[in-house]
């Protein structure tokens, strides 16, 4: 609260430096189909400054970011000759999509301490308080959910994928996978100058299940029974047709 | 094609499960297993997480199952007794197992349970089938025909017989229930019907002949299935009835033409076949367990060490 505040003073301190992001989205809701394959959504945008453009290059920070959860990190060692699950870790919230686009490389165009401050980079979205004494190494335990998440497109590191004209224009691409979860994306976008933000704008994209897919998913979750005997129900009907169709076809045949 | 499945939350190719569904009905017809034990592996390796594929091929074994079932009833070479016997232990074993897999799943090391039964008894039964199957083949080859000895074992010993009419068997309750447990367990935990566990377990523990012992064992894992499959839907929410769909429209076909091979092959070389395949899943699955995985870390819900 205290940082915000401090923030909204030095905005207003500087009337004259004041660029605010004005933006745009491809779209602003994904709706997950039974044929769903990843959707690219594509941010866009100007800056709009009362004031001339100062000396210092300006940059742009797009950010997307899952809803977060909790999650456990395990790691396998070898007990007795086999791969066991020994140590693990708790992670208190890491997003289940998160991606970063920039202008220039991340640390050029965003300090630490700035870094810290927003949330911005990978590291710094995932939120992991403590690890249990035993585990010496808790950062690897960080490390390796970002490896495997990274390996299925669920965290990007797009460094130089926002492309900026005339330090006004900007837009990017990016990519949601096929695995995406339900919930509601939060979307930023920074502007920076020096490594420091200068303004910041949020708004949020909304990824729902419609149709079969939505009245499955709920049918699942409010009405387990129903469900489970409709799935039953499927599934006898299937076998028992399936057998019926061939015995008609090898009696005509 | 891609698909989006609801509850699995994961894009898989249409085809692809089609072409599973199919290609693992082939076999369940051929050798009157349902296939589960072949399916869940294959389910995992294609990126469903273990908790859906394993309700979920629950689910697609009913249906798997109901059809072999109709047309063995048909022929009578259903022990309903036997089957009904089979199925009471069974259900008291899927419940235990459903109980014994959400308490694992919180430890992290349902995984390497999974994978460790898998090893043993599949390790177990298709050694035991292979060679048994071999010496068949061996007898028949020789021409030397060796005199079925009714075997007097332990089993024979034990309280609260009951005569099964179909099998011609008068033996106690006690090793059937038993089975029926053992099978139920591996039935939620392993997400498989235990075909390949209580065919053998039919044949060489309660002596039933061979030509009931499918039929009987197709009637009791329709209802140990049916019955783990609504544990698993109402307490964890992991069967995706998208998914089933799919591996059964492909199982069902190939169940069919499985059972079309299976009438032209003698029984000792689908036997063999059988064991061999099960010894290929056997080795595959140790040898994961013994090599360094080439990603140490694993992502698991929160809760629990």
């Amino acid at each position: 609260m205290l940082r915000r505040l401090a923030l909204l003073i030095c905005l207003m301190a500087m009337p004259a430096t004041a660029e605010e992001v004005v933006l745009g989205l491809s779209s602003d809701k994904v709706r997950i189909t039974a044929t769903f394959e990843g959707s690219e959504v594509l941010v866009f945008g100007a800056v709009k400054r009362q004031a001339a453009i100062p000396d210092e290059p300006l940059d742009v920070i797009v950010t997307i970011a899952g809803p977060s959860k909790p999650l456990t990190m395990r790691r396998k060692e070898r007990v007795l000759g086999i791969w066991v699950n020994t140590d693990a870790v708790e992670i208190d919230a890491a997003p289940s999509f998160y991606a970063v686009a920039t202008t220039r490389p991340l640390d050029q165009v965003l300090s630490n301490v700035e870094d810290l401050r927003h949330r911005v980079s990978i590291n710094r979205a995932i939120r992991s308080v403590g690890a249990p004494a035993e585990v010496a190494d808790a950062q690897t335990f960080t490390d390796a959910l970002i490896r495997i998440r990274k390996k299925n497109l669920s965290y990007q590191m797009l460094e130089g994928a926002v492309a900026l004209d005339e330090q006004t224009l900007f837009r990017t691409a990016i990519e949601l996978p096929a695995n995406l979860t339900e919930g509601s994306y939060q979307t930023r976008i920074f502007l920076t100058r020096g490594g420091a933000v200068v303004s910041q704008f949020e708004t949020a994209i909304e990824v729902r299940k419609v149709g079969l897919e939505r009245w499955i998913y709920t049918l699942s979750r409010e009405q387990p029974m129903i469900y489970g005997l409709m799935s039953l129900a499927i599934a006898i009907a299937a076998g028992w047709g399936a057998s019926a169709a061939f015995r008609m076809m090898r009696q005509n045949g | 094609m891609q698909i989006y499945l609801p509850i699995a939350e994961v894009s898989v190719n249409a085809f692809l499960l089609l072409g599973l569904g199919g290609m693992v009905g082939v076999l369940s017809g051929m050798f009157g297993v349902g296939g589960g034990f072949l399916m869940t592996p294959l389910l995992f390796f294609i990126g469903i997480p273990p908790a859906v594929a394993v309700a979920t091929e629950a689910n697609q074994i009913v249906a798997s199952s109901f059809s072999g079932v109709l047309a063995h009833l048909r022929r009578k070479t259903v022990d309903l007794r036997m089957g009904t016997v089979l199925l009471i232990g069974g259900l008291l074993g899927a419940a235990l197992g459903v109980v014994v897999f959400n308490y694992l799943k919180s430890m992290g090391q349902v995984d390497l349970l999974v994978k460790l039964c898998y090893v043993l008894f599949l390790g177990v039964i298709g050694g035991m089938m292979f060679f048994e199957s071999l010496r068949a083949i061996r007898q028949t080859r020789s021409g030397k025909v060796v005199p079925k000895r009714k075997k007097h074992n332990w089993i024979h010993g034990l309280p609260f017989k009951m005569r099964f009419r179909t099998s011609g068997l008068y033996i106690s309750v006690i090793p059937p229930l038993l089975v029926g447990v053992a099978v139920g367990i591996l039935a939620a935990i392993m997400g498989v019907g235990g075909g390949f566990i209580m065919v053998p377990a039919m044949i060489y523990l309660l002596g039933m002949p061979t030509k009931v012992v499918v039929g009987t064992s197709l009637f009791q894992i329709i209802f140990v299935t049916a019955f783990t499959t609504m544990l698993h839907a109402t307490t964890n929410f992991t069967v995706d009835v998208a998914l089933a769909v799919l591996l059964l429209i492909g199982g069902v076909i190939g169940a069919q033409i499985g059972t079309q091979i299976g009438t032209k092959m003698k029984a000792e070389q689908l036997r063999i076949l059988l064991a061999m395949m099960v010894l290929a899943v056997c080795f595959k699955l140790a040898f994961d367990l013994l090599l360094q995985p080439s990603e140490l870390y694993s992502i698991g819900a929160a809760g629990g060490h």
